[in-house]
């Protein structure tokens, strides 16, 4: 039944993204893509977060993963776009499986530093191999149409079609998964690892599952946004981009598959509209290429000040409980929860001495 | 709860279908291509390709203005709009005023591709001009080649920005690094025989690329060392050890500025006293001096930078800035004075005023109302050399920009020139030579004549 209905609303979604990749603009269509692609590694984080309670400010580093695993499969295998896009969903995974299972006895703050080690570190793989990898070049990732639809079919707009379904599909599973009992499984981890375990429920498989359901997402972003961008380049997943990540997830609205949408909303057209907003009144390239910057921290200062629910939360809250949707992935308001420390006490008893 | 499941559906197909109206109106509305309503009764300008009114061409770049490659690098684009500026006030090109839009891509390829999509598609450029640093425009190369529009004067000395058959629309313009390795080392090999000889490189096509020009020259028998280093690791320490460890009498370095200043602090902190032959891109002198003060400022010493830069060995293939009776260095003061005098008067300050005075160039060569192919077909048919020591090799199958230099030392934070202009191919066998030509001056009006 969830799964009918989520497929019906994904249909209306996708006639209304074809009818509006049409009208729009070349550009417009670009960043259409790049919202998408940003969105299907968004909403891995935000489900990682929102729902497992568990944090990872290494997200970038899968999407490194899937987009170099994309550039590779192309260039050496030439195979076609749809089994690249699958193939780096497997990778990715793979690779989140590893650290998953490695990183399974972390939490809170612990595991985070373990996921910034990773955003840190794996850009720099590229500079080792510079053969295979292209070091800071990086590898390019050219493909065209396919050519059923035309050669004078606007490049743009195909790739739009193509990350908005890849994001579709991505948003119907995870709003599957989180319907299902691996979701409500998750939310008891969540709320309380302790009570969840003596119910039964095998608390580290399910932390290790979310964390590779939320690589596999950011695999599947990154080539994306390699397809996209038509190139893949350590400089692109530096730990700023895994912050990125992290910033949009909270910003749209932890746990909630709309707030991930909002969060790369603002991650793709933020800097672009503010630079220009910049530059049309007379500033320097120097000072308005700064101030995307700036205004950046001021939105998520102003965002988690007004909204600590993100802006999801804050749409709920202005409109009441009528108009937007309830939350897709929780019926509770859970403002960072994955943040939050446990009361001293616990902690104490789990982390003290042993 | 069937009832409220439905509404949530509706709910989220009318999140999804506003939130893409957002992103296609957001910042909406600039730049309506060519065709502004032209008074085509007082003019014959016409809107003749995307980018071109009949009052303006605007053309686009990306540039890192923030981050690592920033320092010294962000001054070319202000140098090359002061130029801009300059022509616009003194009756522009055949009456259209240029307008210079520039995007910051902080060296990272990813961003650099998100700029140029934004400024062939959103902003509607005639042209690409002057794009900077060989990783981040090999990310766009493609793109633009495949879309057609002008992708001139490259800011990278990489030898790939040749490729007439399969990128016709890309151009080169500063001297390649192949031609640059092969006069320095032809120097190497006249001045230092027999001396022992030691590499230090980027290890990217920048590097690679210098060191294949220096093997065609230097017998290899004479290099005792070859250490390569990554731009995103700032310690050098192990690759100047090795240097001095093999006993290299001279160092070339294929390095950009902050590295030279690295490899400069590095040698003397070992007390390490090789003779420096620097690439041009790494040995602004001004540059150079300051990076060096401000690097060892951090690490707690006093260092003067003029001092340390002193007996630098480079090439050149713009005018010295120390010749003041040059009439290219009068120019370069007159704009610097005029629009840029918050920059100093330096290298890099000058390369944008001169890729700029290329630009126009080709622009009057296109002709009144150009097309896209008319600018690249100017190119082709080959410019003047203008504010270039050297011939450009421009034609329509060679897209390498500047063919020589002459060697200089640093002396006293200027280029003092050691001898003529050398000139010089891309291929192994191809010879250095003499090139007598004396550079024309620069015009009086400071503007090229059509």
């Amino acid at each position: 039944m969830t799964l009918a209905r989520h497929l019906g609303a994904a249909l209306v979604i996708a006639v209304i993204v074809v009818l509006l990749s049409i009208q729009l603009s070349a550009y417009r269509d670009y960043q259409l893509a790049e919202v998408a692609a940003y969105l299907v590694a968004v909403a891995g984080l935000t489900v990682l977060i929102g729902l497992s309670g568990q944090i990872s400010i290494g997200n970038g580093a899968f999407m490194a993963v899937g987009g170099y695993a994309s550039a590779l499969l192309l260039t050496h295998l030439g195979w076609n776009l749809v089994l690249i896009l699958l193939a780096s969903v497997v990778v990715a995974a793979a690779a989140g499986a590893i650290f998953g299972v490695a990183a399974a006895r972390l939490r809170g703050p612990y595991l985070a530093g373990a996921t910034l080690m990773l955003a840190v570190a794996l850009p720099t793989v590229a500079d080792q191999f510079q053969h295979q990898l292209g070091g800071d070049q990086g590898l390019s990732v050219a493909i065209t149409p396919p050519g059923f639809l035309g050669g004078s079919f606007p490049p743009t707009r195909w790739q739009a079609w193509v990350t908005c379904a890849a994001a579709l599909i991505t948003l119907i599973l995870l709003a599957n998964l989180n319907r299902s009992r691996v979701g409500r499984s998750w939310r008891a981890v969540r709320d309380d690892e302790i009570a969840a375990s003596l119910s039964g429920l095998n608390v580290a498989r399910l932390k290790v599952l979310a964390f590779i359901i939320s690589a596999a997402c950011a695999g599947l972003g990154g080539a994306l946004l390699a397809v996209v961008t038509g190139i893949v380049a350590p400089g692109a997943y530096t730990l700023t981009l895994s912050i990125a990540l992290l910033t949009a997830a909270v910003l749209g609205g932890l746990g909630t598959l709309p707030g991930a949408l909002w969060g790369s909303l603002v991650l793709v057209l933020v800097p672009t509209y503010l630079t220009n907003v910049g530059s049309s009144h007379g500033l320097s390239s120097a000072a308005s290429s700064s101030v995307p910057i700036a205004a950046y921290g001021v939105i998520l200062i102003v965002v988690m000040l007004v909204f600590p629910s993100g802006i999801q939360g804050g749409l709920r809250r202005l409109f009441g409980s009528a108009t937007p949707m309830p939350p897709v992935l929780s019926r509770r308001r859970i403002p960072f929860t994955a943040l939050r420390r446990p009361a001293p006490g616990r902690e104490n008893q789990e982390e003290g001495p042993s | 709860m069937k009832r409220s499941s439905r509404a949530r559906v509706a709910a989220l197909a009318g999140l999804t279908a506003a939130a893409v109206v957002v992103a296609g109106c957001s910042s909406g509305g600039s730049s309506g291509s060519g065709g502004s309503g032209s008074s085509s009764s007082s003019s014959k300008l016409t809107a003749s390709a995307p980018g071109i009114t009949a009052t303006t061409i605007t053309i686009g770049s990306h540039q890192p203005l923030t981050g690592v490659a920033a320092p010294g690098y962000d001054e070319i684009s202000p140098a090359s709009n002061a130029y801009f500026q300059y022509v616009n006030s003194h009756g522009g090109i055949y009456g259209r005023k240029i307008v210079y839009k520039v995007l910051n891509d902080q060296y990272d390829p990813t961003i650099t591709a998100t700029d140029v999509h934004q400024l062939v598609l959103q902003d509607n450029v005639y042209a690409i001009f002057n794009g900077l640093g060989t990783p981040t425009h090999l990310a766009v190369v493609k793109y633009l080649n495949s879309s057609k529009v002008p992708d001139v004067f490259v800011a990278s000395g990489c030898e790939c920005w040749n490729a007439t058959s399969t990128e016709p629309e890309t151009t080169g313009w500063q001297l390649d690094y192949v031609r640059e390795g092969k006069i320095l080392g032809n120097y190497i090999k006249q001045h230092f025989a027999g001396k022992k000889i030691g590499y230090f490189y980027q290890d990217d096509e920048f590097g690679q690329d210098g060191v294949k020009g220096l093997d065609d020259e230097i017998p290899k028998a004479d290099v005792v060392a070859r250490q390569s280093y990554n731009p995103t690791v700032t310690n050098v320490a192990p690759q100047v050890t090795a240097l001095k460890a093999a006993g290299a009498q001279v160092v070339v370095s294929f390095s950009v500025p902050a590295f030279t200043a690295l490899l400069r602090l590095n040698s003397l902190k070992l007390n390490f006293n090789p003779q420096l032959v620097v690439s041009d891109v790494g040995s602004d002198p001004i540059t150079l001096a300051g990076l060096l003060e401000s690097f060892a400022k951090q690490g707690g010493a006093t260092v003067s930078g003029n001092q340390l830069t002193q007996g630098i060995i480079t090439d050149g293939y713009l005018p010295s800035l120390g010749s003041a009776s040059n009439s290219w260095i009068q120019l370069f003061t007159k704009i610097h004075s005029t629009y840029l005098s918050k920059l100093p008067l330096d290298g890099n300050v000058a390369f944008g005023i001169a890729v700029a005075y290329t630009f126009v160039q080709a622009m009057f060569k296109a002709g009144r109302n150009p097309t896209r192919q008319d600018l690249i077909n100017a190119i082709n048919s080959g410019l003047p050399a203008g504010p270039s020591v050297a011939p450009y090799a421009f034609s329509a199958s060679n897209h390498d920009g500047i063919t020589g230099a002459y060697m200089a030392v640093v002396k006293n934070g200027a280029l003092t020139p050691l001898g003529p202009v050398q000139v010089t191919d891309t291929s192994a066998g191809g010879a250095v030579t003499t090139y007598s030509t004396s550079q024309q001056a620069a015009p009086a009006s400071g503007i090229p004549s059509p």
